[in-house]
């Protein structure tokens, strides 16, 4: 069967995908959209979902995407899971070639998207599904009435840790300096909540336990004192790296390996655009996702206009 | 879909269906409130057409099933355990690929 050539192709299915999805269908342009598993991206992990205009009772972040990908079906985006492996080049065309098949388009929209960053430390992934944990909606539930961990002190392992008091009955928030980086008012309520405990300066070293989590290891950053916090669970939300390792050597990518693009969505190479966490950007929220998905589009546009 | 290929695996059936099953069988261990359990459901679905009558493919709820889950010390969901002759022989945590499944799959084939 001979491959058609799409428009537009955009990989991955999280909020920035699936905008430009809607937006690219509204255009009438022949698009495709692939996604490793259903749509949602990190979103799909998210409890609560309070800083997305137009839900003002809030809505859960399975809800939210889920609307997402019902509206993109409205006008019949098509949509194929597979993973997508690298990226080529045969000017002026993209060939992507996932494990399923392989996909042309004249353009690409990259919002792979980024997924959670580990540790690295000993017994991380030796416990791993054994109490140690990258999602908290997912896990939260094995831990009641347990005593457990958070480590980080951002946005996510702050909602997270709020989060899980619904389950555990004590949560050391573990966290490197000696403030919170989340928005205040999560601060806020993290530190008024009586199961939460805030281990300030504190750097995890090892996670104890052999069949299951018995002790987080921690050490005070200045690396003095060091303590074993004796915890069944440990969950690990110190931010995310970006899934890029497809676009390698194609794309250009920062040290961290984010994409860098210019205001309009653009990398360096004609007809490729990225949109959402995965480019280099100050704010990763579903709020900015969405309107990087809606310009990539329509700088797409603009770029198969001119071929 | 795949529905009518997937065993729905309880604690009661648990012993029948998977650890004295003649073939190898994959066990997802979801739950209605995990979203990645739902981002991998239609990778299992499928999974249990490509794999019809090599492998048994099953369900199991944690929620309304919690004993299994916690004799096999099952932390984290989704979980994917493949047996073979009522042993472990795999188990995976997240929502992994399909060609992480399928290479799991085949090893046991």
């Amino acid at each position: 069967m001979e491959h058609p050539v799409y428009d537009l192709i955009i990989v991955g299915g999280g909020p920035a995908g699936l905008t430009a999805g809607l937006y690219a269908r509204r255009s009438r342009l022949n698009t495709l959209l692939i996604e490793k598993l259903i749509p949602g991206g990190q979103v799909l992990t998210t409890d609560w979902v309070d800083n997305y205009p137009g839900f003002p009772e809030g809505i859960s972040g399975f809800d939210l995407v889920e609307k997402m990908r019902r509206q993109t079906e409205r006008f019949e985006l098509p949509v194929i899971n597979d993973e997508i492996l690298s990226l080529s080049l045969q000017d002026p065309d993209k060939i992507i070639k996932g494990t399923q098949g392989t996909y042309t388009a004249k353009a690409l929209i990259i919002a792979s998207g980024a997924a959670h960053k580990k540790l690295g430390v000993p017994g991380e992934d030796l416990l791993g599904g054994k109490g140690v944990s990258y999602c908290a909606t997912c896990d939260g539930p094995f831990f009641r009435d347990q005593e457990i961990a958070v480590v980080g002190g951002g946005d996510t392992a702050v909602q997270e840790a709020l989060y899980l008091t619904r389950f555990a009955k004590k949560i050391y928030l573990i966290h490197r300096r000696d403030q919170l980086r989340a928005t205040r008012i999560l601060q806020e309520k993290a530190l008024a909540h009586t199961a939460i405990q805030p281990v300030w300066n504190s750097m995890v070293e090892s996670i104890q336990g052999t069949d299951q989590v018995e002790g987080v290891s921690i050490k005070n950053k200045d690396g003095s004192s060091g303590r074993t916090l004796s915890v069944e669970g440990v969950f690990i939300l110190v931010g995310t790296l970006p899934n890029t390792e497809w676009l390698k050597p194609v794309v250009p990518l920062d040290p961290q390996g984010f994409i860098q693009t210019d205001p309009h969505m653009a990398t360096p190479i004609p007809g490729i655009f990225a949109a959402g966490d995965v480019r280099q950007k100050l704010l990763r929220q579903i709020s900015t996702a969405v309107g990087d998905g809606a310009t990539a589009v329509f700088a797409a546009e603009r770029y198969l206009e001119a071929l | 879909m795949g529905e009518k290929n997937i065993t729905e695996v309880t604690d009661e059936n648990f012993q029948t269906e998977i650890l004295e099953s003649s073939t190898p069988v994959l066990v997802d261990f979801w739950a209605v409130w995990c979203g990645p359990c739902k981002a991998i459901a239609p990778t299992v679905e499928e999974l249990a057409v490509q794999f019809q009558g090599q492998v048994k493919i099953g369900k199991l709820n944690v929620d309304e099933n919690p004993k299994t889950p916690g004799q096999y010390g099952i932390r984290a969901i989704p979980t994917l355990i493949l047996f073979k002759n009522g042993t472990v022989v795999e188990q995976i945590t997240g929502a992994v690929s399909k060609s992480t499944l399928e290479t799991a799959i085949k090893k046991t084939l």
